[in-house]
This record gives C-alpha cells, sequence and structure tokens, in this order.
C-alpha cells in the first residue's frame, strides 16, 4: 500500500474542506452548516449521538450525497482542486457501518467491487496480492486468505476485510479512509492493531476520519476531534485540549450513575423465586435484572434466542406467552416496515385483544394510545406508519410490544443499539418499574454502563458462561477480567 | 356521516384494486361498444362465472405470495386436476354422492396442502420447487386415476354449476362468499395480522410471538384446498374431468393476485382485487376476441397489460 | 471449501442416477445408449443457464420456457428461409430481454411478473410466427447438433463446453464476479459507482442469448417446431439451477452445477421412459427423483454445518 507522499500537498491544501454545509431530508436538517477540513496526516475523531449528523456528514465527503447547500472541495492527487463528484479520483474510501461486502464472494473478489481497474487477464492475481498485502499489514497474524468466500467469515473477520480493502492499493491509492464505528465487532487486541495502523498511516501523510462510540479509542489515534449535534460542528480542537468527561459533556451526555445505584436499592424486596434456570447455567428470578456481559459475538445473543425459542413454542405460546422479546437489530428482528405504529406495538399482545378470532380494534386503539402516552412515543398520530419514527422511538415502540404483553419473562437483545441517551434513560426507568412489577428481565449488553445496572451479571466467553458476578462484583474491571482470556490460568 | 361517505370516495381511487375494476369496466365497454351494448347481460354473466374460478385459485395464492418472497403455491394445477378427477370418479353421476364427493376434492387440496407443507418444513426444500415437484406426483396420480375416461358429473351437480340464482351465476355467488370470508380473515381476523406479519419479516414475527410454522402450514393447506374446490366445480361445469384442466390456471392465479395490487414481496394483499383481477383476465381476452383477433395477438396484449398495470402500479408506490 | 462442496451434491446426484441407470439396464453404457438417455440434455443445459443468470441477479424468469419455444419457431421457420432476418429477431429478441432487466431495476418491479407478462409476449409470438406446428430446421443446426465425436457422444462434449465457457465467464471473469457481486449485496455494488440498471441489462441479456442457443438447439434436435415445444423449460431450468446448488437469493450460483443439474433432469427423462415404466407415472417419477435429491442435500448440508436457527 502506498502511503500518499507526504510534502506533495502544502499544509493549506486540504484533501476535502467543506464549507457551510447543508443537507435538508424534507424537513430534516440533517446537515446544518457543517464547516470542516482534513489535510494530510490528519486523524479526524469525529463524535456525537446516533441522528447528530456524522453519517450524513461522511456521506457528503465520500460523494455519496450531494449537499443541499455549501460546497464540497476536493484536492485531486495532482494538486487539482475539484468539487462535485471527485471523491474517488481524489483517493477518498469508506468503510462503512454496515458491511458492505457481497458475501456470496470471496474476499479477493469483493475487491473488484470498488477497484474498477481490475480486470482483464490476471486481475484476479492482482486482486489477491493488494488485498493480502493490505491485511498483512493492518491485521498481523490475521488468519484470513483471499481465496475465503466472505459468508463463511466470521463477523470481525468480516470487518477485518473491509478495513483492509479501504487501505488496499489501487490505481488511485488511498488518501482519506473514512472509518465509521470500524471496531464494533473486534475485539481489543484487533482493534489495537488497527488503532495502530492508522496513526502510522497519518504519519506517512495520509488522512483518517474516525467516528466511534469508543472514547478511549478516539482518544488513542486522532489528533484532532469535531463533535457534532444536531447537525452543526459544536466544538473542533486538538485532541490534548480534551479530557474524555469534556467530551462527554460536549456532547450533552449525562452520567447515569444515580439511576444505577437507584435500581439496585431495591433490589431485596423486588427479587422472588427463581423462575428459569437453563443447561447451560442461565438463572434468574422473579422480578430480577440479570444482564449477559462479555465481548461481542461470544454466543450471548445465541444463548438469549435458544432460551427464547424453546420457551416460546408449542400452541398456547402466542396467547399465553411465558417470555417475549425485545430486538436490538430492529430491521431484522423487530419492525414490520409496511405497518403503522400501532400494529407494530399491539403485535404480540394481539391474542388478548382478539374474540373468537376478530381483532377487537377498538381495545387495539385504546392500548395502543396508552403505551404512547406510558413511554412517550413522539408521534402525532399513532396510525402513523412505524418508519416514520426516528430509531430512537421504534426502539420503544418494541419495548411496548413486550411490556404489553402478561409474561412474566422478557428477554432484551442488546436493545439499546443506536439508541438516544434520552430514550436510553426512560428505558432504564421503564425496566425498572417493569422489574419492581414483577417481571424478569434477561438484558444482554455490550454496553458497561448498562450491565453496571444488572442485579446479576453473567459473563461470556467462546460461548460458555465465565462468571457469575452479583452485588458490588459487578464492576467493569470485573466484567473486563471475566470477558479476556488471560484469566484462564488464575480461573 | 357525510364527512366519511365523501373521504371514502375520495379515497377510493388510492385502493390498490382500484385500477383493475377500471381497467375491467373498459374492457367490457370496449366489447359491447362493437356489439352496440347487446349481449351486456350474457357478456357479465360469463365473466362473473370464469372470473370466479380464477379468483377462487386467486385467493389460495393470495395467501401464499403474502407469506413473503419466494412463496408461491405451483401445485395449483395439478391439485385441481386431481381433485376434480377423483371426486367425479367417486360420484360416478350419482346424485346422492354430490356432497360426499364434495368432501373427497376437500380431502384431495387436505392432503396435498399438507404434502406441501411438509416438504418445505421438513425437507426445507423452497416453496417454488416443493410445489412443483409434488405437482408432478399429483398430476401422475390424475392421469393415473383418470386413464382418459371422462366421466360426467351428476346432472344436479352440473345443473348448479352452470345455472344462476336471480340473475347471478351460481359459481360466482360460491366465489363471492369465499371473497367474504377472505376479507374477513385478511382484514379482521389475527390471523391476517399474523400472516402480514409472517410475510413482512418472519423472523421478527417468530420472535413476537406469531405461530410462523402454523400460518405456513395453514396457508398452504388453504390454497390447495381452495384449488381442489375449484377444480371440483370447474369439472361440473365443463361436464367432466380433464387433464388439461388446470393448466392455465397457474400464471392466472400468479397474475390476478400481482393485477389486484398484491405486493408480490410479501406482507401486503387485498381481496377485492383478486376479482377485479380475475375479471379484467375474462374481459380482456374476450374483448379482443370479440375484436376479431387471434389468439397471439391475444397473448401478446395479455402480457403486455400485465407489465403496464405493473410498471404503473410500481411508478405510484415510489412517487407516493 | 463451501464452493467446492456446493459442486459436490449435484455430481453425487448425477453419479447415483447414472449407476442405477447402468445397473438395470448395462447397455446403456455405449455411446449409443449414452447418446440416448442425455438426447434432449443440451437445450435444457443452455436453457437452465438462462434461468441462472436471472437467478445470479435475485431474480426468477417464467418466461423461459416460452422464449425458447419462441426461439424454436424463429430458427425453424425465418432463421430457415430468410437467415438474415431470422438474425435480427434474434438479435432483438435479446435485446428485448436486456432492456426488461433494466426496466425491472429502475422501476424496481418484481421480475416474477414482469417475466410472467413476458412469457405471454413470447407465447404470442411465437403463435403468430408458426401457428401450426411444422417448419424446418436449417441444416448446418441440424449438422451440428447430430456430429458424432469420437469416444464421447456430441450432448455431453457440448455439455461439458457449455460448463467450462459459463464457468469461466461468470465465475473466472471480473465481469462475472461483478454480476454476482450485484446479487449478493446490490447496495455495495451501487456504492461503489457501478451502473445497477447496466449490470442487470447485461445479466438478463446472457439470459437471453443463451437461452436463444438453447431454442436454436432443440430446433436441431427436434428438426422440427410448435409454439409450445419448450414449455417445460420454465420449470425444468428453475429445477436444474437448484438441483445444481444453486439458491435463489444471495448470487449463489453455481454453471457448472446448473448444467449437471440439468443433466441430472434429462437423464432422470430418458431414464424412466428407458426403464418402460408406465408413461402415467413418469412425470409423477421426476417429480419423487427432485425430491430425493433435495432431500439427500438437506442431510448433507445439514452435516456440513450445525449452526443456523
Amino acid at each position: 500500500m502506498q502511503p500518499p507522499a507526504p510534502g506533495g500537498h502544502a499544509p493549506e491544501n486540504p484533501l476535502v474542506s467543506l464549507v457551510d454545509a447543508h443537507m435538508h431530508f424534507g424537513a430534516v436538517r440533517a446537515l446544518d452548516g457543517v464547516s470542516l477540513t482534513i489535510s494530510p496526516g490528519e486523524c479526524l475523531g469525529l463524535i456525537g449521538h446516533n441522528g447528530a449528523g456524522k453519517s450524513t456528514a461522511v456521506n457528503v465527503i465520500n460523494g455519496g450525497l450531494t449537499p443541499t447547500g455549501g460546497a464540497v472541495e476536493y484536492t485531486l492527487p495532482d494538486g487539482s482542486r475539484a468539487t462535485g463528484a471527485a471523491a474517488r479520483a481524489a483517493g477518498i474510501r469508506s468503510v462503512f457501518q454496515e458491511l458492505s461486502l457481497c458475501p456470496n464472494l470471496t474476499v479477493e473478489e469483493n475487491l473488484r467491487i470498488p477497484q474498477h481497474d481490475l480486470w482483464g487477464p490476471g486481475w484476479r492475481r492482482i486482486a489477491r496480492k493488494r488485498i493480502a498485502k493490505a491485511l498483512d499489514e493492518v491485521f498481523p497474524g490475521h488468519r484470513i486468505k483471499p481465496g475465503m468466500t466472505v459468508g463463511g467469515l466470521t463477523l470481525a473477520e468480516r470487518q477485518m476485510v473491509e478495513i483492509a480493502t479501504g487501505f488496499a492499493e489501487a490505481t488511485e491509492p488511498a488518501r482519506l479512509v473514512i472509518l465509521d464505528e470500524p471496531t464494533s465487532s473486534l475485539d481489543a487486541s484487533i482493534a489495537h492493531q488497527l488503532l495502530d495502523y492508522v496513526r502510522g498511516f497519518c504519519a506517512r501523510g495520509g488522512a483518517v476520519i474516525f467516528i466511534s462510540h469508543m472514547l478511549g479509542e478516539v482518544f488513542e489515534v486522532a489528533t484532532r476531534i469535531d463533535v457534532m449535534k444536531d447537525g452543526r460542528i459544536t466544538q473542533s480542537r486538538p485532541v490534548a485540549e480534551f479530557t474524555q468527561q469534556g467530551l462527554i459533556d460536549a456532547m450533552g451526555h449525562v452520567a447515569s450513575v444515580e439511576a444505577t445505584t437507584a435500581i439496585r436499592e431495591d433490589a431485596a424486596t423486588r427479587i422472588g423465586e427463581e423462575v428459569l434456570r437453563t443447561d447451560e447455567g442461565l438463572s434468574a428470578r422473579r422480578g430480577e435484572i440479570v444482564g449477559l456481559a462479555g465481548l461481542a459475538g461470544h454466543g450471548q445473543a445465541e444463548a438469549l434466542a435458544r432460551f427464547f425459542m424453546g420457551r416460546s413454542s408449542g400452541p398456547r405460546h402466542s396467547s399465553h406467552p411465558d417470555v417475549v422479546f425485545v430486538a436490538g437489530d430492529r430491521a431484522r428482528d423487530g419492525v414490520m416496515p409496511l405497518w403503522s405504529i400501532l400494529r407494530n406495538l399491539t403485535l404480540t399482545h394481539l391474542p388478548a385483544l382478539t374474540r373468537r378470532s376478530i381483532v377487537d380494534r377498538a381495545a387495539e386503539k385504546v392500548l395502543g394510545a396508552d403505551w404512547k402516552r406510558r413511554i412517550g412515543i413522539r408521534t402525532d398520530d399513532i396510525l402513523n406508519p412505524i418508519l416514520s419514527l426516528s430509531g430512537g422511538n421504534q426502539q420503544k415502540v418494541l419495548f411496548a410490544r413486550s411490556l404489553a404483553s402478561s409474561a412474566p419473562i422478557v428477554v432484551m437483545d442488546d436493545p439499546m443499539r443506536g439508541v438516544d441517551v434520552g430514550t436510553k434513560r426512560e428505558a432504564y426507568d421503564m425496566i425498572r418499574f417493569e422489574a419492581s412489577a414483577g417481571r424478569t428481565f434477561l438484558w444482554y449488553s455490550t454496553e458497561t454502563e448498562e450491565i453496571c445496572q444488572c442485579d446479576r451479571v453473567f459473563v461470556f466467553r467462546n460461548g460458555r458462561i465465565s462468571a457469575e458476578l452479583t452485588g458490588d462484583q459487578i464492576n467493569e474491571e470485573n466484567i473486563l477480567a471475566a470477558s479476556f482470556e488471560m484469566q484462564e490460568s488464575t480461573a | 356521516m357525510t364527512d366519511t361517505v365523501i373521504s371514502t370516495l375520495s379515497q377510493t381511487h388510492r385502493r390498490p384494486w382500484f385500477w383493475a375494476f377500471v381497467a375491467s369496466t373498459a374492457a367490457f365497454g370496449a366489447t359491447l361498444l362493437l356489439t352496440e351494448g347487446r349481449g351486456g347481460g350474457e357478456l357479465l354473466s360469463a365473466a362473473l362465472t370464469f372470473a370466479a374460478f380464477s379468483a377462487i385459485v386467486g385467493i389460495g395464492q393470495m395467501f401464499v405470495i403474502t407469506l413473503g418472497p419466494g412463496n408461491v403455491d405451483l401445485s395449483i394445477p395439478a391439485t385441481m386436476t386431481l381433485a376434480g378427477t377423483l371426486s367425479l370418479k367417486f360420484m360416478g353421476g350419482d346424485a346422492a354422492l354430490i356432497l360426499p364427493g364434495l368432501g373427497v376434492a376437500l380431502a384431495v387440496g387436505l392432503g396435498a396442502g399438507t404434502a406441501n407443507y411438509l416438504l418445505i418444513r421438513f425437507l426445507r426444500i423452497p416453496p417454488i420447487i416443493a410445489t412443483l415437484s409434488a405437482s408432478f406426483l399429483y398430476q401422475s396420480l390424475a392421469i393415473w386415476s383418470n386413464r382418459g375416461l371422462r366421466i360426467k358429473p351428476p346432472s344436479i351437480l352440473a345443473d348448479f354449476t352452470t345455472g344462476a340464482t336471480l340473475g347471478v351465476p351460481n359459481v360466482a355467488i360460491v366465489g363471492l362468499l369465499i371473497a367474504v370470508i377472505a376479507w374477513i380473515i385478511l382484514e379482521r381476523s389475527i390471523y391476517g395480522r399474523w400472516l402480514s406479519a409472517v410475510g413482512q419479516n418472519a423472523r421478527a414475527a417468530r420472535l413476537s410471538g406469531v405461530p410462523v410454522q402454523l400460518m405456513f402450514a395453514a396457508t398452504f393447506i388453504g390454497s390447495a384446498v381452495l384449488a381442489s374446490l375449484t377444480g371440483y366445480l370447474l369439472a361440473s361445469f365443463s361436464g367432466g374431468a380433464a387433464l388439461n384442466m388446470g393448466t392455465e390456471y397457474l400464471l392466472i392465479s400468479i397474475a390476478v393476485v400481482v393485477i389486484g395490487g398484491c405486493s408480490i414481496a410479501g406482507g401486503y394483499s387485498n381481496v377485492p382485487g383478486i376479482w377485479g383481477g380475475a375479471l379484467l383476465m375474462f374481459l380482456i381476452v374476450s374483448m379482443l376476441n370479440s375484436y376479431g383477433l387471434g389468439a397471439g395477438v391475444r397473448l401478446i396484449m395479455t402480457g403486455t397489460i400485465i407489465i403496464a398495470i405493473v410498471a404503473a402500479a410500481a411508478g405510484k408506490e415510489s412517487s407516493a | 471449501m463451501n464452493g467446492n462442496y456446493r459442486i459436490l451434491l449435484p455430481v453425487l446426484s448425477l453419479a447415483v442416477l447414472m449407476a442405477a441407470v447402468f445397473y438395470l439396464q448395462p447397455r446403456a453404457m455405449s455411446y449409443f445408449g449414452l447418446n440416448l438417455l442425455f438426447n434432449l440434455a443440451v437445450p435444457i443445459a443452455l436453457a437452465t443457464i438462462a434461468q441462472m443468470m436471472i437467478i445470479m441477479v435475485n431474480d426468477i424468469d417464467l418466461s423461459v420456457g416460452t422464449f425458447v419455444s419462441f426461439v424454436a419457431c424463429v430458427t425453424a421457420t425465418f432463421l430457415n428461409d430468410a437467415p438474415l432476418i431470422g438474425a435480427a429477431i434474434l438479435a432483438a429478441s435479446i435485446l428485448a430481454y436486456a432492456g426488461l432487466g433494466a426496466l425491472i431495476h429502475m422501476r424496481q418491479l418484481p421480475a416474477i411478473v414482469v417475466t410472467l407478462g413476458m412469457s405471454f409476449v413470447w407465447a404470442g409470438l411465437a403463435v403468430l410466427i408458426l401457428p401450426s406446428p411444422g417448419g424446418a430446421a436449417p441444416a448446418w443446426i441440424r449438422t451440428l447438433m447430430t456430429v458424432k465425436p469420437p469416444l464421447v457422444p456430441m450432448a455431453i462434449v457440448a455439455s461439458v463446453g457449455i460448463a467450462a465457457l459459463t464457468h469461466l465467464l461468470i465465475m473466472r471473469s471480473s465481469t462475472g464476479t461483478l454480476l454476482r457481486g450485484v446479487g449478493g449485496n446490490t447496495r455495495a455494488v451501487l456504492r461503489a459507482g457501478w451502473s445497477v440498471t447496466r449490470l442487470k441489462a447485461g445479466a438478463y441479456a446472457l439470459a437471453g442469448f443463451f437461452g436463444v442457443l438453447s431454442g436454436m438447439s432443440l430446433v436441431g434436435l427436434t428438426t422440427s417446431a410448435d409454439a409450445n415445444i419448450a414449455l417445460r423449460y420454465t420449470l425444468l431450468s428453475i429445477a436444474g439451477v437448484i438441483l445444481g446448488g444453486g439458491e435463489f437469493t444471495g448470487g449463489r450460483i453455481s454453471p457448472v452445477g446448473a448444467v449437471i443439474g440439468a443433466l441430472t433432469l434429462a437423464l432422470a427423462g430418458s431414464f424412466l421412459s428407458f426403464m418402460r415404466l408406465s408413461p402415467d407415472w413418469q412425470i409423477g417419477a421426476q417429480g419423487a427423483i427432485l425430491i430425493l435429491v433435495l432431500a439427500v442435500r438437506l442431510v448433507f448440508s445439514r452435516r456440513s454445518a450445525r449452526v443456523e436457527g
């Protein structure tokens, strides 16, 4: 991979500059006057809540969207300036949050998709060489072969391939690589390899835009941090001028320490007899909030799915559910895209609203209105399509779908994924309220802050439970310790 | 009250089935234009009769297609033939056996639908292939039991299927009754909700407590039972079962679902559109016939109209 | 690997079926016997490849059968009597296929319905061209299809050729990779700056091209045509792709597998008439063989991958 020649551009010649960019989708102002520049050698950490406009900004920079106002200007490798559809020629690459590989193709074949020059006899050999080299450089010690079919790789390996594709050699060498949540599926050591590589890449004159929820990573790798909020950049300073707490404050984050203690305080009175125990050792008592922790992809979601499927089959389940499920991957596991908010909300509880097979639509509306008020779904009409809601509000509907039922056990598969802080706090309150009313929660979460709110925590490693923590044992240190292999010898 | 009537009227043209009925009326009018208004009653009665057969199988196919992408019942023609053949053979022209004969036909549908479902569920064969392979077996059974004999239906049954009550063909009355029941199931019952949920996202439906496998079984069995009922009626109507009696209903059953404004991607369908599509399919053919166009042109026009309707419907969706 | 595994089952099912044939009828193990068994394999294989091109981009073509019939009618009439006009008609029909692919993508139409409509159109055109069975195969096609290469019958040589050619085209070439990419992840291809409309038009044009070859080779074997000559091909071609290890979505297809799947189907047909099975049961037995092969495939794939919920 050829790093761009340092000194090829004067520092006053940024790779990309956005000048007062506006992007409106109907009434929604996704970008509301954003100006930013990225120069060679820079690693820009872009942070902000979901919906702050990061993805839109990135899509404007890489040419995926044309801004409705303002300008985007690129510097081409020959030093000339260009606007319009010049992102590719300017050597700008994007690694997206949702995976953009073709699972039916091999690793080397996937390089053919972004690299238009790969054709003619011998293209396959060149592709193999380029992707292997990129993988070796970014993730030394990886075990990915260029001939492997992507569909057969683990989630982490796919993300590694995607990142390597972003940095791989091509006729237009990568000069600015945009990494949108690149480490979401990677474990800590692999993530570190990436951070090391990014630092080197920038030192050699490349530029990176690094978007991550993991503030630690941003601090480690960024040279400058831009904070986005409501479609604007509210702060832009060298990394040294920020502290973690300062950053959190800048984003409008409120630490939820009080909530944590509040939840656990009443645990003694709330928790009753044991209501579930699985073969693999998962157990929970009535009114208890049980967390499933550990690194992403270590079997937590599968354990939940197995438990749910096992307890929810049989003819009587639909009318008297024993367990209900709150999906985190909304598009895949939760939302019915053609339906209204109301129909989405009442789906699980529907049998109780049915007389002689006919749905009582008046009762359904009453239930919908009741939950709309209780959890504050932001819409003027509950008959609006579900897709008219923001992600966080869609998630609330999915919560309501499950909680409206009478099921004593609620299974939650990382339900706060991509949800803003306000909604999160409301959801925590709701969970606490329902737990004190006697419901049991099985809660898989990738965020330590959430896990720390649980009464009991099972840490998963390699598909098995590696530790059970209760009460004061539940803290970040213990969870991390149980998540990583190094504890093997002492355990 | 008046407000709701007005808003209902102004909403009507947005209903997915609206255009099927508009086109049907146009085809009907164009045909009558040629005959200067004569024979309108006969044409309408023929249209209702033949559309009823298409509508009944079309409703079964609609439920299957609503289950989501890849779900199509290709065994409808074979099931129709098998049910028609076996039930007529069983009745042997004996008027006392009309109801048991109907039972035989429906039992064939029940068996075929169950077999289809079992192949899909336990051999995990994609529905298109499963119903296709199974239909070969049903067709063979029909050939074997038919032996080239054409057994006449009991004359009462033949009279019923070709007759009319208060001017409405009896077959059409059966078809309309089934449509009403299907409408209630789809729009008002919990099964319609569950069906739509499965069609939109089967995984999410399962995780929300919807009995997905039950819906699959019921839908495929329902489709086969409706096909077998059509086979029974059609064989009685046309004076005996023929081995190719179902052939044209494969394409028609899919076409009426699409023309009626149901989503081929699943999760969204409507019953009135099935009748609209069925009427349109018949009226187009009779219109082209009355204009003296040959089979070739008729086929080309039919195909072009199907594509035009789908293209127009897609345009509306994307602009909405 | 995954890909190699995919090809193993079609090969195995063909081998088992062939072993059964040879066991029941040892005389089939001869040049003449094989020729008879695989008599209609080439047109079926070509139609299956045509279907595969469409399935590759996540669509399905319900008009293959009527299209091949239409081509057969053109071949037995125009291509024989006025070769230039005939060739022009066939070229235009390939263009029509390409246009269809573009239309389906641009307006996001359901392919299953558009091709269903097209099946009426092709059938109508076929009836117009050849209202009653007849026509004659052009001599050069006839010669080509009945040539007797040494050692192995023409049908097998041609099938191997078709498999090799389409494997190079679809699995090895960079364009083929891109086309499969459309099936695997359309958004990624779109985002990388490719015109998916063009790619889909290309896939459909390839389907049209192989459909044309199928119709021409069919007439070469039957020497005359009629408007309903290949109606079964729609279902046979879908079954062939699936038997060959292909899947309906995700661009997971295998040209070699598809050809083998088509051979299996052709063999099953000949095998049954070979066995003097009562004609009543021939169609049924074909269905049973299809189900059996898919059941075996299930057992294998269960063993290979235990995960999945």
